[in-house]
């Protein structure tokens, strides 16, 4: 418990220090927008995702590791890495078929 | 229909193992079918009271209300789960044997029975909340696809269902002898479990650092989204590129959970 606090305490000084770089992908009819976004690798990014749409998506990664309800007409914050440079791949879990996007992180 | 099947599938899949080994675990004793019956109904209302405030809950905590309501039922499970599990270490002799004579359920397992009511709650509720929002979404989709969404969702929950069904029958031809050594094992690995998904929602919400990641990937040769790494993942807490700090968590829940059951087992209930 104390080692998490330690943790915690630890990973919210480090953002105060740098700001982490922001990103934005739009979600609109079930589409990103930009459906590849370019980031840095090896460094801690903070993607926001801005759904436009009427219904909820869930943000979903195997390749980041993450997963998040973004729900109608709100925004999302997921951080994301530091990545290895690569192709990540993502989609809108309730709308794959056309829900689809990448980040390479170069 | 069958990305819906999928999803619902995918979303059931943990609460159903976690009702099965459950139900296997708890065997002897008498009236656990209405308890377990009790923890998933309190778990589906508690799904949609969740969905209906999740977009409040999600905004809060500068954005990261979502990861951290997730974070506290993870905790909460796993604290169950542990609990149950000493209980068992403790008590899992006298259970074994009084289950070997045909028809006895007689052991009172109240504490037990507190413990895995609320980890199966709590498991289908978290799992549940992210079903309704996408049963949600088909609602408001077009006349045409709904019926076939709904079919899917169906298909996928009956699915899900099953394959906890399948487990329980699986470990009721496990001698009873070695039934709760197992179902034992089980629960501590879903558990650990648990504790690398908590891990994980921290880290998406910049709470915890993610240290190495991945510290290891295995997606080539099992990815997440195939079915053994889906079963896996639901059962163990697999996964094909996990950071450090989730690795961490899981094994010191692992050890944690192990040592306090080693110390109930050499201190047996009077």
């Amino acid at each position: 418990m104390k080692m998490l606090f330690a943790l915690l305490s630890l990973s919210s000084s480090v953002a105060l220090l740098a700001a982490d770089p922001e990103y934005t992908i739009q979600l609109r009819e079930h589409r990103f927008t930009p459906s590849e976004l370019k980031v840095p690798a090896g460094a801690k990014i903070k993607l926001i995702i801005d759904n436009q749409d009427t219904t909820a998506e869930e943000f979903d990664s195997f390749a980041l590791n993450r997963e998040k309800i973004v729900f109608p007409n709100s925004k999302a914050i997921v951080f994301i890495g530091p990545l290895k440079p690569g192709r990540y791949e993502f989609v809108g879990e309730f709308n794959q078929s056309s829900a689809k996007g990448a980040l390479i992180a170069e | 229909m069958f990305a819906a099947a999928l999803i619902v599938f995918r979303e059931s899949l943990e609460a159903a193992l976690v009702m099965g080994i459950v139900a296997a675990a708890t065997r002897p004793i008498a009236g656990r079918g209405w308890w377990i019956t009790l923890g998933a109904g309190a778990g589906v209302v508690g799904a949609v009271g969740v969905a209906a405030v999740a977009e409040s809950i999600s905004q809060m905590a500068g954005g990261a209300g979502q990861e951290l309501f997730q974070a506290i039922v993870l905790a909460l499970a796993v604290a169950m789960l542990a609990w149950h599990n000493v209980w068992m270490a403790r008590h899992g002799r006298e259970m074994a044997m009084q289950a070997r004579d045909l028809g006895q359920s007689v052991v009172r397992g109240d504490v037990a029975l507190t413990a895995i009511v609320t980890a199966i709650a709590l498991t289908v509720l978290r799992e549940g909340s992210e079903t309704v929002l996408f049963l949600l979404g088909i609602a408001t989709s077009s006349a045409s696809s709904r019926t076939t969404l709904a079919i899917g969702s169906l298909l996928g929950l009956a699915a899900g269902g099953a394959s906890g069904v399948l487990i329980y029958a699986g470990l009721l031809r496990v001698p009873v002898n070695r039934l709760f050594v197992v179902t034992g094992w089980l629960i501590l690995l879903l558990a650990a479990g648990m504790a690398g998904q908590f891990a994980r929602v921290l880290i998406q919400a910049d709470l915890l650092p993610a240290l190495a990641s991945p510290l290891w990937d295995t997606s080539s040769w099992m990815p997440d989204d195939s079915a053994l790494g889906t079963l896996l993942h639901a059962l163990l807490g697999y996964q094909a590129q996990p950071s450090a700090t989730q690795v961490l968590f899981y094994v010191a829940a692992l050890v944690f959970i192990l040592a306090a059951m080693r110390r109930a087992q050499s201190r047996p209930a009077t």
